[in-house]
C-alpha cells in the first residue's frame, strides 16, 4: 500500500492538498480545426479541435431550431503505461457523452440551427482527471472557433485521499483513494455543468471537497483566459479605426 | 458624442452592469452584460457590443460573397460560400422567368468548380441562402488569385469606408474582390498580387490593434518586412 500522504502532510508527487498540479494551455495549435487547443495538467496531455458550425451528416440527425453538439473523448494507444485498444471502450463513450453534456449548457446553440459542432478530444498522455482536463481544453476551442458562448467551462476534480480532502487527483490518488469528485463550472455565470462522486464522502467533507474544487476552477479559469488573451492580443493596444 | 470605452473580452466576462441596450455578441443576465464572444467589447451611447475576433460566417442579405459551385440540379446550382449552410442559386435568376430545363443547360453556364461572385437575396434561420448574380460586376469570376481570410475579420480590411481596400489596391495597382464570407481575389500584376497578399495576411494577424493602417502602410511602401 503506497502512503498517499506523508507525515509532513505532502502528496504522493509532494503537493500539498490544496494544490493544482503545473497547468499549461496553448491556443491555435492546429490549423486545419476551426478552433483548438492543447492543455497539459500535470502529465495529462491533451488536444483538443472543434469543427463546425457546418452542415450535418448523416442529414436526418439535424434539428430545425438548434445545432447538434457532438463530442469524441479518444485516448490514443500509446497514452497509458500497457497499450490501449484503439477503438472506443465503454468508458470513452461515456465519458464523450459527461463532456458534451458538460458544455452544452454554456454554448447558445440555438444561434446555428440546422448544423453541427463537433468537439475532438486526443488524450496523448493520460494521468488522471483527463475528463476534468479534456472539458477545460474544449471550451478553449470552442472560444477558438467563435462559437457563441454563454460562459466558458472548466472542470477540476476534487476527493478523498488518505482521509482527507483534496484536489485535482493524479492518477494514483484517483485509483487508490477512497472518492473522486469531478466537477465542471460556468465560472462567471456561478453554475455547475458537470458534478459526478465515485466513492464515498460524508456530507460535510462533499461540501469541503465541492468548495474547495470550485475554488480551484476560478484559479483554472484564470490559465484559460490568460491563453486566450495571449493569443488573440499578444501586444498592442486595443483599437478600430 | 460620448466617448466609446473598448476592452479586449473573452466569453463569459463581465463588460459592464448597469441600463444599457445589448447591439451585438453580448448577453444581459440580471443587469449584467456578458461577451459571448473573444473580441473587442466597445461601450457608448448607442449601448454594447462586442466585436468578434473569429467566428463562422453566418449569411445577411445582401451580403456580396465569392462562392464555389459545387453541384447542380436542372432548377439550380449549389454553391460553397464558406459557411455552415450551402447557398443554391436558382436557374430562373440567371437565365431569366420563362426559364425551361430542357432548353438551358446549367452546367454551360456555371460548371462546377467555377467560382461566382454573388449577392445574398434572402436568408433566414430556418432556410438556406438563396443567391443571385443580376448586378453589377456579379456574376462568374474569370481570373484572379484567391486567398481565404476569417469572415471576422473582413470589416477590418474594408476599412472605415473603404480606406484599408483603397490602401491596399493602390499601392500594388491590384483590384481586390471581397466577400463578405472571407474569400478574396486579388487581379493584378504578380507582384502586386504577392504584395497584397502579404498586406491582408497582415490585416488578418493585426486585426485588433489600433496601429494596423500605419502597419500596412509601412509594409506596402516597402520599409517594414513581415
Amino acid at each position: 500500500m503506497v502512503e498517499l500522504i506523508n507525515e509532513k502532510g505532502l502528496r504522493i508527487d509532494g503537493r500539498g492538498v490544496d494544490e493544482l498540479r503545473p497547468l499549461r494551455i496553448e491556443v491555435g495549435v492546429l490549423k486545419n480545426a476551426d478552433g483548438s487547443s492543447y492543455i497539459e495538467m500535470g502529465k495529462n496531455k491533451i488536444v483538443a479541435a472543434v469543427y463546425g458550425p457546418k452542415e450535418v451528416h448523416p442529414k436526418h440527425l439535424a434539428l430545425p431550431d438548434r445545432s447538434v453538439l457532438r463530442c469524441r473523448y479518444h485516448m490514443a494507444p500509446f497514452s497509458v503505461d500497457v497499450r490501449k485498444p484503439p477503438q472506443p471502450s465503454r468508458r470513452e463513450i461515456e465519458i464523450s457523452k459527461v463532456i458534451r453534456e458538460a458544455l452544452e449548457p454554456a454554448l447558445i446553440l440555438e444561434e446555428y440551427p440546422r448544423t453541427a459542432i463537433n468537439i475532438y478530444l486526443e488524450v496523448l498522455q493520460a494521468d488522471g482527471g483527463s475528463r476534468c482536463a479534456g472539458i477545460t481544453a474544449s471550451a478553449v476551442a470552442l472560444a477558438d472557433a467563435g462559437i457563441s458562448m454563454r460562459d466558458m467551462v472548466v472542470a477540476c476534480a476534487a476527493g478523498k485521499v488518505a482521509g482527507q480532502v483534496v484536489i485535482d487527483l493524479d492518477d494514483t490518488e484517483d485509483k487508490e483513494g477512497d472518492a473522486d469528485l469531478p466537477i465542471a463550472i460556468m465560472p462567471n455565470l456561478n453554475q455547475v455543468t458537470l458534478l459526478q462522486l465515485d466513492g464515498i464522502m460524508a456530507p460535510e467533507e462533499f461540501e469541503k471537497a465541492f468548495n474547495m474544487a470550485v475554488s480551484a476552477c476560478h484559479r483554472i479559469y484564470e490559465v484559460q483566459r490568460g491563453a486566450l488573451i495571449d493569443k488573440y492580443f499578444g501586444k498592442g493596444e486595443a483599437g478600430e479605426e | 458624442m460620448s466617448e466609446v470605452k473598448r476592452k479586449y473580452v473573452t466569453p463569459g466576462e463581465l463588460i459592464a452592469t448597469g441600463n444599457y441596450r445589448p447591439i451585438s455578441n453580448v448577453i444581459k443576465v440580471n443587469d449584467n452584460f456578458y461577451a459571448i464572444k473573444i473580441g473587442l467589447a466597445e461601450i457608448s451611447h448607442e449601448g454594447i457590443r462586442v466585436i468578434p475576433l473569429s467566428g463562422p460566417y453566418i449569411p445577411k442579405v445582401d451580403d456580396l460573397v465569392i462562392g464555389k459551385v459545387v453541384d447542380y440540379s436542372a432548377f439550380s446550382w449549389e454553391v460553397d460560400i464558406n459557411s455552415c449552410f450551402f447557398a443554391y442559386l436558382p436557374a430562373q435568376s440567371v437565365f431569366g422567368r420563362n426559364f425551361s430545363p430542357d432548353r438551358e443547360s446549367l452546367p454551360e453556364r456555371f460548371s462546377i468548380g467555377d467560382l461566382i461572385y454573388a449577392k445574398v437575396v434572402t436568408y433566414d434561420r430556418t432556410r438556406n441562402p438563396i443567391l443571385s448574380i443580376s448586378g453589377h460586376g456579379l456574376g462568374r469570376v474569370p481570373k484572379g488569385e484567391m486567398i481565404k481570410i476569417g469572415p471576422a475579420k473582413v470589416p477590418r480590411l474594408i476599412g472605415k469606408k473603404g480606406s484599408m481596400i483603397k490602401t491596399i489596391e493602390s499601392a500594388t495597382n491590384c483590384r481586390l474582390i471581397i466577400g463578405q464570407n472571407g474569400i478574396i481575389l486579388i487581379v493584378g500584376p504578380p507582384d502586386g498580387v504577392l504584395l497584397a497578399t502579404q498586406a491582408i495576411r497582415m490585416v488578418e494577424s493585426e486585426a485588433h490593434l489600433a496601429s494596423l493602417m500605419k502597419d500596412i502602410q509601412s509594409l506596402l511602401s516597402g520599409s517594414r518586412e513581415v
